[in-house]
């Protein structure tokens, strides 16, 4: 069903790592891809690769979820193999066809772009899975925040985010309502031509776009009676607070940068 | 042979993830033509997610449906069929309208059912007379309509497809007493003329007892009890245990026995209880 999708999910726990202030994963996700992409030799990889697994081993998230949520990108990740290896430039050939060949260079070449793009996109599903939507905005404005003084609205922003993460489950259960609902009354989403199909979603766009607007209006309404009038003045129930752990965190990812530009930046 | 039937229905919502959530543990119901079966039980007892299986909305993980005798799930024609023969009509179904006028919107069910265009006519005009629309409503856009026409324009969309078996998920939710009588006086009308099959979901123990032949009391997405409701009603106990509550008519008549008022058995519709109370009251006036 349409709501199985794991993509950008939190998945509660009490773990170190979900204990750590967002901020602090923020940097550690920085940190983690600027050491991804420096890394240019294998054991490079096999160093990143171990940071990876420790990470999400502490985290306790399953494996296979993580790797299952790969799996609507894995089209991206095929596509810039393919790539890198008809077009990367060498002169180790292998084989050679039409104008294609393929190269020693560009077989390496796509096998590190592969684990490259994986381990990328493994680590920052790392980060929202074990933050909360709500704690991962909270870090961005508190981020952004110095930025207020050029007139960046970075309370707005991270509203907005905030808002449009709270309500995508909710449109998703939504959208599975009508389509159930429409489906009750014999409506067929699976068969026919193109233009037959895109016609078949009228009887869920419709609806669906006048109860977002609905939503959004009980929304704002229920905000102002609550007297919000933007982030001027407001203080929060929980504080961000970056403690010992935190610190502990930030000098472990540098640490990981170092020795990643010390040991594993000579080219193969 | 009944209207609709499960056997030894299982169903797992999410499945195979974290958030892995069994709602159904083996359900077996069967509901003849022109029953009237109401189905209670607690809030995420799983009776929404029973409903869907009777109409091929949702797969079983385990067991099987039948409609009309057919496994709904032997051919694609089948569940197709099952669809058309078991109308289900969901919670708050006024937020399925889409089309540009009340009239497209009605007939859309028959559109799918492939009828014939006088046919489909006829159909509409039927299912508007049984939802109380005017001519002019149905020439309107239906977000014109008030809430609880919306939500009867919505229900007329299920019911020009003429169901045998015609579900309904707490049709009445959020409606005033007088939109909530003249909808079920509705539904028993269609049910009468139609001789088709009625399963109301409900939360309200007192339309429960006074309109169902039969109820089915779910806990936990399991059967808990089943039977008339002078039967159901009689555990009173155990509904309890269940946070169900009797009809506001039994718990009276139950505290009036415990003060030595010497009531029958079996009294859970306030009619029940008022003739009794006046059969009484009327023999002590006579002596
Ligand atoms: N789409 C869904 N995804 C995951 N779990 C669900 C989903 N729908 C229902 N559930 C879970 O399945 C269980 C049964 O839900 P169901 O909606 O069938 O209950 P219900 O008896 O209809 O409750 P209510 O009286 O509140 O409508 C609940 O515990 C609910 O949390
Ligand atoms: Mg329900």
């Amino acid at each position: 069903m349409l709501r199985d999708i794991t993509l950008g999910q939190y998945f509660p726990g009490n773990t170190i790592v979900h204990r750590l202030d967002p901020r602090t994963k923020l940097a550690l996700t920085v940190c983690y891809m600027v050491a991804l992409f420096a890394a240019r030799t294998w054991s490079g990889y096999a160093f990143m690769l171990a940071v990876l697994i420790s990470a999400v081993a502490a985290s306790r998230i399953n494996g296979k979820t993580l790797l299952k949520s790969l799996k609507p990108i894995l089209f991206i990740i095929i596509f810039t193999v393919v790539l890198n290896v008809f077009f990367t430039a060498g002169d180790d050939v292998l084989a050679h066809f039409w104008i294609f060949k393929i190269t020693k260079q560009g077989l390496v070449g796509a096998a590190q772009m592969m684990l490259r793009l994986t381990m990328l996109i493994a680590g920052t599903f790392l980060l929202t899975y074990t933050t909360s939507p709500l704690a991962l905005t909270d870090g961005i404005e508190s981020i952004l925040k110095p930025l207020a003084k050029i007139h960046f609205p970075a309370h707005v922003l991270a509203m907005m985010m905030s808002i449009a993460l709270r309500f995508i489950p909710t449109l998703i259960e939504e959208t599975d309502k009508i389509m159930s609902a429409q489906k009750a009354r014999g409506a067929d989403f699976e068969s026919g031509g193109l233009v037959k199909r895109a016609k078949a979603l009228l009887p869920i766009l419709v609806p669906l776009f006048v109860s977002a607007f609905r939503r959004a209006d009980e929304l704002a309404e229920a905000m102002e009676s609550r007297c919000y009038r933007g982030g001027e003045g407001r203080t929060r129930m929980k504080t961000l607070v970056m403690r010992p752990r935190d610190w502990v965190a930030l000098a472990a990812g540098a640490a990981v940068i170092s020795a990643v530009y010390a040991l594993f930046r000579r080219l193969p | 042979m009944p209207a609709v039937q499960a056997e030894n229905i299982s169903y797992v919502y999410s499945a195979g993830t974290p958030f892995e959530r069994p709602a159904l543990r083996g359900v077996s119901f069967a509901c003849e033509k022109g029953e009237y079966v109401g189905i209670i039980g607690h809030t995420g007892s799983g009776k929404s997610t029973f409903v869907q299986q009777l109409n091929g909305l949702l797969t079983p993980s385990e067991g099987r449906v039948l409609v009309g005798g057919v496994d709904i799930r032997s051919s694609k024609a089948a569940l197709r069929e099952a669809r058309f023969r078991v109308g289900l009509v969901f919670q708050f179904p006024e937020y399925q309208l889409f089309e540009e006028t009340v009239y497209r919107d009605i007939s859309f069910g028959p559109r799918n059912m492939g009828l014939p265009a006088d046919e489909i006519d006829e159909r509409v005009r039927e299912a508007a007379v049984f939802a109380g629309l005017s001519e002019a409503e149905l020439g309107k856009s239906p977000f014109e309509l008030s809430g609880g026409q919306k939500r009867r324009a919505a229900i007329a969309g299920v019911i020009a497809m003429r169901p045998e078996v015609l579900i309904l998920d707490e049709p009445t939710a959020g409606l005033d007493p007088a939109g909530r009588d003249s909808l079920l006086a509705n539904i028993d009308g269609y049910r009468d003329r139609q001789g088709a099959a009625v399963i109301i979901v409900t939360h309200s123990m007192e339309e429960a007892a006074r309109r169902a032949d039969r109820l089915v009391v779910f806990m936990d997405g399991l059967v808990a009890l089943e039977g008339t409701p002078s039967e159901v009603f009689r555990h009173a106990a155990a509904l309890r245990e269940m946070g169900l509550a009797l009809p506001a008519a039994a718990q009276i008549a139950g505290k009036l026995k415990a003060r030595g008022v010497p009531l029958p058995d079996g009294l859970y519709t306030s009619a029940a209880l008022r003739d009794a109370l006046v059969g009484l009251l009327g023999g002590s006036y006579a002596s």
